[in-house]
């Protein structure tokens, strides 16, 4: 697992798995579509909006568990002084806007049919533009200091700052009243969606992580070259 | 102790102190955090006659009236009190009775309030529609699932 913490076995890792990676989201992605769109029923009474399930969710997931890796790299990059954590936090950040923006997006189209508005400023809802807005201050923060010492440990505090959000948003529809509805799979009882559902949505989310993943070590990659260079 | 070690444990410490802070903010301020009130809380609740308020809860049965065009009343209950509500305007596509809703608006009298703006809640329970069907015809369909 040293590929984990070192640049240069990071490299030679992701050269090894790149295009299976590659091959793989690619077909998961192909045959994830196909089942949203065509093998999975209407729901009883979203009718075909459920689909948009099928994207909102993964990229929902994809957003915290970014802000989650990023958290724990920060918390090693500070505390053990390993730069590469560093590189990962800046190259993986704009993954996780995009993710969340999809999420947001996605969200407030499905909202519109289904709850009667685009938006509205309940505490899930409240607490992933939170996310977003996070995200996009870690972005910019890292461009705004021009020493790069400085700015990646002030980025890094944000970060770990900015994780007491992610339990808000897990379980902010549990804890208040709240307009959108609770988890529907991660609950303790047996998941309350369909099977013939579940399983484009499953596909879809390993699909998108796998991309999620593709992106990260292209980006990854391209930042400790940038880097070596300097 | 190594530095590092130290280091570490300065990280978890601030941690845990803003984890607490925040969430004794939260908590604290739950009364403005929640998106809306149920009936049964809303009684409990401060709230004056005359005051814009959200009241989430399920549409009662046969309560639904159109009155004219595009003007509603209907009540919403959570199994112990009621709210009647009137509304003026296009009511979302998930707006069913029986099915959980929330309305925003002026609260004329304690039980009655005038929606300006109607959301349909959806719940966290997705099903084919095929088995929606099955499930009627052999009189497995259970209320519980709406």
């Amino acid at each position: 697992m040293k590929f984990l913490i070192n640049p240069n076995r990071f490299i030679k890792f992701s050269d090894l798995v790149f295009k299976p990676l590659i091959c793989l989201s690619a077909i998961f992605l192909l045959i994830g579509i196909v089942f949203a769109f065509f093998l999975s029923p209407n729901d009883y009474q979203q009718g075909a909006t459920v689909r948009i399930m099928y994207i909102h969710v993964p990229a929902a997931w994809i957003a915290v568990l970014t802000f989650l890796i990023m958290t724990l790299y920060s918390i090693i990059g500070l505390a053990f002084k390993i730069n590469f954590s560093f590189i990962i936090n800046s190259a993986i950040a704009p993954i996780g806007a995009i993710f969340t923006l999809i999420c947001i997006v996605t969200g407030s189209l499905w909202g519109k049919p289904m709850w009667g508005t685009w938006w509205v400023w309940d505490a899930r809802l409240t607490s992933v533009a939170i996310l977003f807005l996070l995200y996009l201050i870690i972005i910019f923060l890292k461009n705004s200091i021009t020493n790069i010492n400085v700015s990646e440990k002030i980025t890094a505090v944000l970060i770990i700052v900015g994780s007491i959000n992610l339990p808000i948003i897990k379980f902010s529809v549990d804890w208040w009243n709240t307009l959108h509805q609770p988890a529907s799979i991660s609950k303790l009882s047996s998941p309350s969606i369909d099977p013939s559902m579940l399983r484009p949505l499953v596909i879809m989310t390993i699909a998108l992580m796998l991309l999620a993943i593709v992106i990260g070590i292209i980006r990854i990659k391209a930042e400790i070259l940038k880097r070596k260079l300097r | 102790m190594s530095l590092r070690f130290q280091r570490l444990l300065l990280i978890f410490l601030s941690l845990i102190f803003l984890t607490a802070s925040i969430f004794l903010i939260l908590f604290n301020s739950k009364k403005n955090l929640i998106f809306f009130y149920t009936p049964s809380e809303l009684l409990n609740s401060k709230t004056q006659i005359n005051d814009t308020i959200r009241i989430g809860g399920i549409v009662k049965k046969d309560s639904l009236k159109n009155i004219e065009d595009n003007k509603y009343v209907f009540i919403i209950h959570d199994n112990n009190n009621y709210v009647r509500v009137s509304y003026t305007g296009i009511l979302p596509d998930l707006f069913r009775e029986e099915q959980g809703v929330v309305v925003q608006g002026k609260l004329i009298k304690i039980d009655n309030i005038k929606a300006e703006r109607v959301f349909a809640k959806h719940d966290e329970n997705y099903m084919p529609t095929s088995i929606k069907k099955q499930l009627e015809k052999n009189k497995y369909w259970n209320k519980s699932y709406q």
